[in-house]
C-alpha cells in the first residue's frame, strides 16, 4: 500500500473503482479529470491559451502592418485604393454570417437539438467556402494586375496613374516602389488568414460528420464550442484587417 | 538528523527489495504502446530519449568546433563548412534540447503528480507535442544532411534571406514546428496547473519547482508564436520574394530582429526558469529545510518571467537602434538581475544552518549556483551600454551564456536527471560515478569556458575559424576543457545505462524528500495514485515527513 | 470521507456556472456587427484627417470586443478566462509599445 501514504484513510479498490465511476455520465468524460465541469471548462481554457499564441503569431504581422504604414504612408494609400471595398464588405458581411451561424451552431448543440446543428455547421461552412472563393477573385485580380510581391512585381500603375483611368496622385519613383511592401504584407496576412479558414473548414467537416452521427446531442458539446472560438478568432483578425487594408485613405485629395 | 550524517540516502534493504509488480514502464508492453501512450510519464521518457540524441548531435558539432579552434590556422575545416558546424550546434542545443530539456522530459514526469493528478489535462495533445518536436527535429536533420544551414542560429536577416543559398527553409520548418511542440506543453501545464490540482493543493503550497514550469509555460504560449511569425516571413522571402525584411524594397531588417528576439530573449527564461525549479527543490530536500522565502522564490519566477517581455533589445544595441531606446532596454535588463539575486540569495539562506550532505544532485546543485551566478553577473556587464559595445560579438558574450546555459541550466538538468532518476527508473545509480561526472563536467566546463571570457574581453571575435596566433594558449585550454566536459557529459549516459538493469533498488523515497511525488511508489503506477490525495501540509515539510513516517512504523511494526 | 470527493471539493473555485446564450442575443450582436461594418466602410469616405485611422481600429476594436464577450462567451466566463485573454492582449501591446520606442526615438520627429 505504498499510496496510502498520503492518503489519510483507506479502502478496497472495488470501492475505489466503484467511486471513479460514479459521476462519469458521458462516455467522453476521461478518466484523469474528476469531473465533467472541471473537464469542459479545462478545454475551454486551454483553446483559449492556443488562441493567446495566435494573438502573437498575428501580432507580429500587425506590427509591421504599423511600422510600414506609418513610413510609406503614400504609398499604402495608393496601394489600398487598389483593393476592391464592395468585395472587401461582402466578404466582412459573409464572414460575420459564418461567425452567427457557428455561434447559433454552439447553441444548437447546447440545447441537444441535433438537425439544427447539422444545418447550421454546413451553412457555416458555405460561407466560408463563399468568402475563400471571393478572395479567389481578389487574388487573381492581383496577379493580372503584377501586384503579386517579387519578380514580377509592376509599379507602373502607382507611377502613371493617369495612364490607367486612375484619379490618384503619382507616386515617385521610390515611393511606388513601396507599394510592393504593402502587398507583401496583404498577401502575407490575409494569406495566413485565409490558411486559418482552410484549417477550420477542413475540422468543420469532421465536426458536421460528427454532429451528423449525434455525437453533439447528448451534452457533450465541447469539440464544437472550442471549435467555435477558434473560427470567431479568425473572424476577428479579419475584422482588424478589412478596415487597416482595404480603409486606410478612401477619400481623394487629402 | 545529527550533523555528522554524511548521506541522508536510505535505500530498503537489497536482499528483499524488488521492484513494484505493477508499473507505468511495464503496464503495456510493445512498441506501439509506447508511440500511442497518452501516459505523462511515458512521454517524458520519449522525450528524454530523443533530447539526449539531441544533445549528443548538437555536442559533436561542439566538438568539431573546438578541434578546429585549436590552432590559429584553417586546418580542420573549411570556412563555411565552421559556419555551418557553428550554426547547426546553435540550432539543435537552443531548440532540440535547451527549450524543451527540464519541462518536456522532468517537468512532464512530475508536474502532474506533484499536483496530485492523474495526468496532464490534454494527454493527446501532450502525445501531439512530442509527434511535433521529432518531426521538428527530422526536419533539422535533414537541413544538415541536405547540406547544413550556416546563418548562426539566429537567422539574421538580409543574410539569411539574400546572401546565403544553404538551407535556410528546411531549417527554419524544422525550428517552426518544433516551436509548435513547445507551445503545446506550455499549454497543457498551465492548463494542469490551473485545473487539475488535487484537493487541498493551493497555490502556495506547490513545490516550487512547479511555479517555475508555470512561468515559463507563460513564456513558451505568448513567445513562441511571435518567432513562428518571423520565421515564415523569412521562409516567404526567400520562396516567393515578398519584401517585409528586405531593405532593397523598402523592409526593414531590423523589423526581423525585433520580432525574432521578442521570443528569443524569453526563450532563454524558458530555458533557466524550469533548471532553477529543479535546483530549489535539490536545495532543499539535502539541506534539510524547507526553501527559505518561498513566496519570494515563487514570484520571482513570475517577475522574471514578466520582465523577460521588457528587455529583448538588449541583444541589439550594435545593430543601430534607438540610443534612447537602447537606454531605456538597458535599464530594463538591469532588473531582471533583480529577481535572479532573490533566488540565489533564497537558496544560499536555505543552506544556511542546513544539514547539508552531498549526494550527487545536491553537487550539481551548487555547479549551478556558482556557475549561474558567474553568468547572471556577466550578464549585466553585457546589459551595460559601454560594455556592451566593447564585448558583444566576441568570446566574452559566448562564455557569458554558456555559463548560463551550460553552466546553469545542463547543470540543473543533470541535477534534476539524478534526483528523479531513481523515481523514474526505481533503480539507483552508483554514487561514485556520478559522483565524479559532477565534479569532472564543473571542472571542464570551467576550463572550456573561463578562458574564453578572456578571449573575449582581449577582443577575439565569435563566429571566426581562424584567430591571431597570440590567442593560440587559451584556445589549447578551452579545447582541453571541452575534452574533459565530454568525457563528464558521456560518464552519465554509460552508468545511467548500465543502473537500468543492474543498479540497486531505490525504494519509494531514497533522498526522503517530502514531495508528492516521494510518497508514491517507484516507478509509479500508470495512474500515479491509487486514490486521489488530499493536500494538508506545505510543500517542504520535513516535520510532517517524519510524522508520517514515525506513524508508518508504529502502523507496521 | 465522502466530504473529500465531493467534486465541488475538488473543482477550481476559479470557475464561473455554465450559462447557454440564446439565439436572440446572437442576432442583435449579429446587428450591430453588420451596423458598425457599415459604419466604418462610410467612415472611410470622409475627411476626418488623423480621426480616420483612430475611428476605424475603434469600431474595430468594439467589434472584436462583442465577438469576444457574447460570440465567444467570455462574458460569462470564469474570471481566469477573462484574465487570460486580457494577457494575450496585454503583451502584443507590450510587442508595439516596447519595439515602436526603437522606431519612434531612432528619427525624432520624422515618425
Amino acid at each position: 500500500m505504498d499510496n496510502a501514504l498520503v492518503a489519510t484513510h483507506h479502502h478496497t479498490d472495488e470501492t475505489a473503482v466503484h467511486e471513479e465511476h460514479e459521476h462519469v455520465v458521458l462516455p467522453q468524460h476521461r478518466h484523469h479529470f474528476e469531473t465533467e465541469q472541471q473537464q469542459r471548462e479545462a478545454g475551454t481554457f486551454g483553446m483559449w491559451l492556443f488562441l493567446l499564441t495566435e494573438i502573437m503569431f498575428f501580432g507580429g504581422l500587425f506590427f509591421a502592418y504599423l511600422l510600414y504604414r506609418n513610413w510609406y504612408h503614400d504609398a499604402f494609400v495608393a496601394a489600398s485604393n487598389q483593393l476592391s471595398i464592395p468585395l472587401g464588405a461582402t466578404n466582412t458581411a459573409i464572414l460575420i454570417g459564418s461567425g452567427f451561424f457557428m455561434a447559433l451552431g454552439v447553441w444548437a448543440a447546447e440545447v441537444r437539438k441535433k438537425g439544427l446543428l447539422v444545418l447550421f455547421l454546413v451553412i457555416t461552412t458555405v460561407l466560408g467556402f463563399a468568402f475563400l472563393g471571393i478572395k479567389y477573385v481578389e487574388y487573381h485580380e492581383k496577379w493580372e494586375k503584377h501586384h503579386i510581391p517579387g519578380e514580377h512585381f509592376d509599379v507602373s500603375e502607382f507611377v502613371n496613374p493617369q495612364a490607367y483611368g486612375l484619379k490618384e496622385q503619382p507616386l515617385a519613383p521610390d515611393m511606388a516602389q513601396k507599394t510592393q511592401v504593402f502587398f507583401s504584407l496583404y498577401f502575407a496576412m490575409t494569406g495566413m488568414h485565409a490558411l486559418h479558414m482552410i484549417i477550420g473548414i477542413g475540422l468543420l467537416f469532421w465536426l458536421t460528420w460528427r454532429a451528423y452521427r449525434g455525437e453533439f446531442s447528448s451534452g457533450y458539446v465541447a469539440p464544437i464550442e472550442n471549435f467555435g472560438l477558434y473560427w470567431h478568432f479568425v473572424d476577428i483578425v479579419w475584422i482588424f484587417l478589412f478596415p487597416l487594408l482595404y480603409l486606410i485613405n478612401r477619400h481623394p485629395g487629402s | 538528523m545529527s550533523t555528522t550524517t554524511t548521506t541522508i540516502v536510505n535505500l530498503p534493504d537489497q536482499r528483499t527489495a524488488t521492484l513494484p509488480k505493477r508499473h507505468y514502464l511495464n503496464n503495456e508492453d510493445g512498441l506501439l504502446s509506447w508511440l500511442f501512450t497518452g501516459d505523462h510519464k511515458r512521454i517524458a521518457i520519449l522525450y528524454l530519449i530523443s533530447i539526449t540524441f539531441f544533445f549528443f548531435i548538437g555536442g559533436a558539432f561542439a566538438g568539431l568546433i573546438r578541434l578546429e579552434l585549436l590552432t590559429p590556422q584553417p586546418d580542420l575545416m573549411a570556412s563555411d563548412t565552421y559556419n555551418k558546424m557553428f550554426s547547426m550546434h546553435g540550432i539543435v542545443m537552443v531548440f532540440l534540447f535547451l527549450v524543451p530539456s527540464v519541462p518536456a522530459t522532468l517537468g512532464n514526469f512530475l508536474i502532474p503528480i506533484m499536483l496530485g493528478a492523474k495526468d496532464l489535462a490534454f494527454p493527446k495533445i501532450n502525445l501531439l507535442s512530442w509527434y511535433l518536436y521529432v518531426a521538428g527535429g527530422l526536419f533539422t536533420l535533414a537541413a544538415l544532411v541536405l547540406g547544413g544551414v550556416d546563418t548562426g542560429w539566429t537567422f539574421t536577416t538580409p543574410l539569411s534571406t539574400h546572401y546565403l543559398n544553404t538551407n535556410v527553409v528546411t531549417a527554419a520548418t524544422g525550428i517552426f514546428i518544433a516551436g509548435f511542440a513547445s507551445i503545446f506543453t506550455g499549454l497543457n501545464f498551465i492548463v494542469t496547473i490551473h485545473r487539475m490540482r488535487a484537493p487541498g493543493m493551493t497555490w502556495f503550497r506547490m513545490p516550487l519547482f512547479v511555479w517555475a514550469n508555470y512561468a515559463a509555460s507563460i513564456l513558451m504560449v505568448l513567445g513562441t508564436p511571435v518567432v513562428a511569425i518571423s520565421l515564415v516571413l523569412v521562409a516567404l522571402e526567400r520562396t516567393v520574394g515578398i519584401g517585409v525584411f528586405d531593405p532593397t524594397k523598402g523592409g526593414d531588417p531590423l523589423l526581423f530582429q525585433h520580432l525574432f528576439w521578442f521570443y528569443s530573449h524569453p526563450a532563454v527564461y524558458i530555458m533557466i526558469l524550469p533548471g532553477m525549479g529543479v535546483i530549489s527543490e535539490v536545495i532543499s530536500t539535502f539541506s534539510r529545510k524547507r526553501v527559505f522565502g518561498y513566496t519570494a522564490v515563487a514570484f520571482s519566477s513570475v517577475a522574471i518571467a514578466l520582465f523577460g517581455f521588457f528587455v529583448w533589445e538588449h541583444h541589439m544595441f550594435i545593430m543601430g537602434v534607438s540610443n534612447y531606446s537602447a537606454l531605456v532596454f538597458s535599464l530594463l535588463t538591469m532588473l531582471v538581475a533583480v529577481p535572479s539575486a532573490i533566488k540565489i540569495f533564497n537558496w544560499a539562506f536555505t543552506l544556511q544552518k542546513g544539514s547539508i550532505t552531498f549526494e550527487t544532485p545536491m553537487i550539481y546543485a551548487f555547479a549551478f549556483m556558482g556557475l549561474f551566478v558567474i553568468g547572471g553577473m556577466t550578464g549585466v556587464f553585457l546589459g551595460a551600454l559601454g560594455m556592451d559595445i566593447h564585448l558583444t560579438e566576441t568570446y566574452f558574450i559566448v562564455a557569458h551564456f554558456h555559463y548560463v546555459m551550460v553552466g546553469g541550466m545542463l547543470m540543473a538538468f543533470l541535477a534534476g536527471i539524478h534526483f528523479w532518476w531513481p523515481k523514474m527508473t526505481g533503480r539507483m545509480y552508483p554514487e561514485s560515478f556520478s559522483k565524479l561526472s559532477a565534479v569532472t563536467s564543473f571542472i571542464g566546463f570551467n576550463l572550456t569556458f573561463m578562458p574564453q571570457f578572456i578571449l573575449g574581453y582581449l577582443g577575439m571575435p565569435r563566429r571566426y575559424h581562424v584567430y591571431p596566433p597570440e590567442f593560440q594558449v587559451l584556445n589549447v585550454l578551452s579545447t582541453a576543457g571541452a575534452t574533459v566536459l565530454g568525457v563528464g557529459f558521456l560518464l552519465p549516459l554509460l552508468y545511467l545505462g548500465w543502473s537500468l538493469k543492474y543498479g540497486a533498488i531505490a525504494g519509494d523515497n531514497p533522498w526522503q524528500a517530502t514531495g508528492l511525488e516521494w510518497q508514491i511508489q517507484s516507478p509509479p503506477i500508470t495512474e500515479n495514485f491509487t486514490e486521489i490525495p488530499i493536500v494538508d501540509h506545505e510543500a517542504y515539510d520535513y516535520d510532517w515527513l517524519a510524522h508520517k513516517t514515525e506513524q508508518e512504523v508504529t502502523t507496521v511494526g | 470521507m465522502s466530504e473529500h470527493h465531493d467534486p465541488s471539493n475538488v473543482t477550481n473555485p476559479e470557475h464561473a456556472e455554465h450559462h447557454i446564450v440564446t439565439p436572440m442575443t446572437y442576432t442583435i450582436i449579429f446587428g450591430t456587427l453588420l451596423t458598425f461594418t457599415g459604419i466604418t466602410v462610410g467612415a472611410a469616405f470622409i475627411d476626418l484627417g488623423i480621426f480616420n485611422p483612430i475611428i476605424a481600429l475603434a469600431i474595430a476594436s468594439i467589434k472584436a470586443v462583442i465577438v469576444i464577450l457574447f460570440f465567444m462567451h467570455v462574458f460569462y466566463q470564469s474570471n481566469l478566462v477573462k484574465m487570460t485573454v486580457s494577457a494575450g492582449f496585454f503583451t502584443f501591446l507590450v510587442l508595439i509599445t516596447m519595439t515602436l520606442t526603437d522606431y519612434i526615438s531612432r528619427a525624432w520627429g520624422l515618425w
